[in-house]
């Protein structure tokens, strides 16, 4: 019998799933609060505990692997030279290999902007600019003034293939940690993602997880293998496209809800119709991307900047409450949980409008255009009008009685003809919590890892 | 190599003449970066700021080229590239309008080329030749 064992560090909790791959079943799931601050041997121990007073005697696991995003995830920067074309490619790769991206520049860097680098205390620059055999001396300009700066953190060059050598020559001269990879948009709205992707996950493995104590547990477990998002959208993928014989669920929407982030994945093509023009750069077929300002507690009072003082007032007349103070309650303890049916009411009130918003940035947009050749479709973004499930997982969703209430606003609730948001999906929950898990294990076994989340991502 | 940005500007979706003139450039020996049809102002500029680009090629075919072509070269000099060259051609403006006239609104509106309509683009490319040096 072979027993695996599955972790995610998380950022609030250390969540850990136990899994048979004979019975093609997991045997129990388990978590504690993750330890990082001191050592996150504490937290994952204790929560090993759980896992063995619940499964009632203590089993051997012959791989233990994990995924982290514990001490604030994978924070990156993105810079590129147009905000359109290489700024949002450099963001969208980052997105991919699950990081936040906490800063995205353009153009010719300044110095004030290095230094919100160093403040925000980023893990890993994507440095882009340029197509291939296009404009050099921007991206050239920004690598020497980092190199000026004494940044010593690690930077990705994935820009401008022309500009390499010159980029090499000048981490050398700096002593800069820098490592140069394919471009991420070698032609103009055409994405290359997959080199710069792998790099940050190498960069992760080699370098952040040690930096920020996680690297501790690597002797008492196998590999930290992924960041968290990274395993969710690894996960994502292989239930929509399925492997080999055992087929997958097609078209899908993950829709993740934490305290601190509201995370949005849609595995699909960008159109399925043959009447519209796609405008603008490329799109992935597995897409993410990350809201830092809206989540249930950290992220809270990003709900009420998003709203107008009209809203807010609407809000506080229609539903009774003081939103405001709901909010402010939230972000001083992040770690409360309802507590009676107010607070639950609250928190699904929170979750429906990070639903809503966080949908309303990821969808593609559609305008009719009047030409004298007729009516033609013009369309920026993924067409999720055809998506076939939405998927909720995170404990927001995964915890409330009201799933199907959050997981509705990521529909065209509003009835917004230009917004192609899902018409008319059928609403399924991550009721365990195993998608990072089932993302770290598709490294091992897909087939089984796919079995197991048809098994347990039930409809509601 | 130099790099030729072409695409065709405004709701105007014309895609044959926007194909030919990318065949012809391309096998002319230069680089043609075609964004196509139903393009704005800004995706010309962008695409041309990030290919470092020689020529910004715009086609128009509805009639709407006036409104769509204003703005354009102040645009280009806010964006950084103030000293591209930029050519417009097609059925640029509505109805039979007297071309000199039309061609000095283009002009003054900082275009270096403006073609009427019907000009091959084998004519253009004598013009390219001479701007671009090459």
């Amino acid at each position: 019998m072979a027993n695996y064992l599955l972790i995610d560090f998380g950022s609030t909790f250390t969540k850990l799933c136990a899994v048979n791959t004979e019975a093609e079943d997991i045997i129990e799931t388990a978590s504690y609060f993750t330890t990082v601050d001191t050592d996150i041997r504490t937290g994952y121990h204790e929560a090993l505990n759980r896992l063995f007073q619940k499964i009632g005697k203590q089993i051997d696991f012959e791989q233990v692997i994990a995924c982290s995003s514990a001490a604030g995830g994978l924070k990156m920067a993105a810079i590129g030279l147009v905000e359109e074309l290489t700024v949002e490619a450099a963001k969208r790769v980052c997105l991919g290999a699950g990081a936040k991206v906490d800063l995205v520049l353009s153009h010719h860097i300044n110095k004030t902007e290095v230094q919100k680098i160093v403040n925000h205390k980023i893990d890993i620059i994507l440095l882009a600019g340029g197509a291939d055999g296009g404009n050099a001396e921007c991206v050239i300009y920004n690598a020497r003034l980092l190199g000026e700066m004494g940044i010593k953190i690690p930077i990705i060059f994935a820009g401008n293939k022309s500009a390499q050598d010159d980029i090499s020559e000048i981490f050398n001269k700096y002593q800069m940690d820098g490592y140069i990879c394919d471009n991420v948009m070698p032609k103009v709205n055409v994405m290359n993602i997959d080199a710069a992707r792998d790099m940050i996950r190498k960069i992760f493995l080699d370098k952040i997880i040690e930096a920020k104590g996680i690297k501790a547990i690597e002797n008492e477990i196998d590999a930290v293998i992924l960041p968290t998002p990274n395993a969710v959208l690894e996960a994502a993928k292989l239930l929509s496209e399925g492997y080999l014989d055992e087929e997958g669920l097609g078209d899908i929407v993950v829709l993740d809800i934490g305290g601190a982030t509201t995370d949005m994945y849609s595995m699909c093509s960008v159109s399925k119709r043959s009447d519209v023009i796609i405008h603008g750069l490329e799109e992935p077929f597995a897409k993410r991307t990350v809201e830092g300002d809206l989540g249930m507690r950290y992220s809270a009072p990003g709900i009420i900047k998003s709203l107008s003082q009209q809203e807010i007032e609407f809000i506080n007349k229609e539903k009774k409450v003081d939103i405001k103070e709901e909010v402010e309650k939230r972000y001083n303890d992040v770690k409360c949980l309802p507590q009676n049916e107010h607070d639950e009411f609250i928190d699904l009130f929170l979750a429906e409008v990070c639903a809503y918003r966080a949908m309303h940035r990821h969808v593609g947009r559609i305008e009719e255009v009047y030409t004298p050749m007729g009516k033609v479709y013009n369309q920026t973004g993924k067409d999720l009008t055809d998506i076939k499930y939405v998927i909720g997982t995170g404990g927001a969703i995964i915890n409330t009685k009201d799933k199907e209430s959050i997981l509705k606003r990521t529909t065209n609730i509003l009835h917004n003809p230009s917004e192609l948001r899902p018409t008319d999906p059928i609403f399924l929950v991550d009721q365990k919590y195993i998608m990072a898990a089932m993302g770290l294990l598709k490294e091992k076994n897909p087939l089984l890892a796919l079995r197991i989340m048809k098994k347990y991502i039930v409809e509601i | 190599m130099k790099t030729i940005v072409i695409g065709v500007i405004g709701a105007d979706v014309h895609a044959v003449g926007n194909k030919i003139i990318e065949f012809t450039l391309t096998n002319a020996g230069y680089h043609v970066v075609n964004i196509g049809v139903l393009s704005s102002q800004e995706d010309f500029i962008n695409a041309a700021i990030e290919t470092d680009a020689d020529l910004i090629l715009v086609s128009s075919l509805y009639g709407h080229g006036e409104i769509d072509c204003r703005g354009m070269r102040e645009k280009c000099i806010e964006a950084g590239i103030a000293d591209i060259c930029l050519y417009v051609g097609g059925n640029i403006v509505v109805g039979k309008q007297d071309f000199s006239e039309v061609q000095r609104t283009f002009l003054d509106m900082g275009f270096d080329r403006v073609y009427p309509p019907g000009t091959p683009i084998d004519n253009a490319l004598q013009d390219i030749r001479e701007d671009l040096g090459e």
